[in-house]
């Protein structure tokens, strides 16, 4: 019996949903990513996901959703930075590709 | 006796390293790459002919060579085209025309733009000729990417269908680093696919990717402008480009940005002795 509550609390904080984001952080999130986004923008890099991540972002902190922009801005972080990190790589690697 | 011989030879050997060609930062010699480039071409498909480069994915691919001579009955750029002569023939609000910005009064010179302008240190491609002559007359500038503006390129390409290109890269250093920064953008993976132009138009030409051929790169200009079926209308060469950053994921520059106009730059340069075909049509 012991066993079994044990198991069932167990399986309710599994199913439990991770700790919501506040304002403060989805808005933080956001800032972080659309500076990330600016700075591939200005290196000719940026990735149209990228955009689409932030605008998903934009809409779900006006609807009050915090949770859903913490995620879209923390996904266009992610793309950004990736696609900053693609222009700096290729700034070298592209002679590997010439065809000669 | 021998040290004089060495002292000529060196003289000699010194007189040709001054006479050979210019090398730009990469330290490559553009024709050289040309030439290797087009060699690529003729060898990947050494049934088509040298001229039918410009046609694209009809060139390299029977099925849709059929098609499109089916539809060439009826080219769907002819309206695109009345439009165009009715704008080249109409007179600006101070009386000139367009014919007056250009050299031989615009007929028969497609094949030379993009070209590299002295005087900005930049590339000009034909779109921003036409657009300068339109500023300088004072008119505000097309829309670079469609309408009016493909029309006129269309009437400029028509009237040099058959040319071959003859892109030149000046003496100029700023013209050297124009075609390598043109080179960079064609060879640089790009957008969330990480795919460059030459990833598709190379070694894949001629290959399906989902429902498209991909058109073999030399010649891919020469086409230019073209009525594509997929928008519904016409198109310059950059708007092709801008939907090529697209696909890949990339977030499009501007129309006029200098990269690419460097890469058209480089492009035109490559496809050197492949005749204007413009206007065209694509799937």
């Amino acid at each position: 019996m012991i066993r079994a509550l044990f198991l069932a609390g167990g399986i309710a904080l599994l199913s439990l949903p991770a700790v919501a984001a506040t304002q403060a952080e989805a808005e933080a999130a956001l800032a972080a990513a659309q500076a990330a986004e600016t700075e591939a923008v200005a290196a000719k890099a940026a990735w149209t996901p990228t955009e689409a991540a932030l605008t998903a972002a934009q809409k779900a902190l006006a609807a009050g959703n915090w949770d859903e922009a913490k995620a879209a801005a923390d996904e266009a972080l992610a793309l950004a930075k990736l696609s900053v990190e693609q222009a700096n790589e290729e700034k070298t690697s592209w002679r590997n590709a010439v065809f000669r | 006796m021998r040290h004089r011989f060495v002292a000529t030879l060196n003289s000699v050997c010194a007189l040709l390293l001054a006479m050979a060609p210019a090398k730009a930062d990469g330290g490559t010699v553009p024709e050289a790459e040309r030439t290797a480039f087009q060699a690529f071409f003729f060898a990947k498909f050494p049934k088509v002919a040298k001229e039918d480069f410009g046609n694209g994915p009809y060139a390299v691919n029977e099925g849709m060579r059929k098609q499109w001579q089916e539809i060439m009955q009826f080219p769907p750029y002819e309206l695109a085209l009345d439009e165009g002569h009715a704008e080249w023939d109409k007179p600006f609000a101070n009386g000139k025309h367009y014919a007056d910005c250009f050299d031989n009064k615009g007929e028969g010179i497609r094949q030379t733009y993009p070209r590299f302008i002295a005087a900005t240190g930049q590339v000009e491609t034909l779109e921003g000729a036409i657009n300068r002559c339109r500023v300088e007359n004072g008119e505000p500038p097309l829309e670079p990417m469609t309408g009016t503006m493909a029309s006129l390129a269309a009437v400029m390409s028509q009237s040099s269908r058959g040319k071959p290109f003859a892109i030149t890269i000046p003496d100029d250093p700023r013209a050297l680093a124009a075609y390598e920064r043109g080179k960079e953008f064609f060879y640089s993976r790009k957008g969330q696919l990480g795919v460059s132009c030459a990833s598709c138009h190379m070694s894949p030409a001629g290959e399906r990717m989902r429902g498209d051929i991909l058109a073999p790169a030399l010649g891919i200009l020469a086409g230019m402008p073209i009525y594509r079926s997929d928008w519904g209308s016409m198109g310059t060469s950059i708007r092709r480009i801008s939907t090529c950053s697209s696909q890949t994921r990339a977030l499009p520059l501007k129309a006029d940005d200098e990269e690419y106009r460097n890469l058209e730059y480089f492009m035109s340069y490559m496809s050197n002795g492949i005749p204007i075909v413009g206007p065209g049509t694509r799937p």
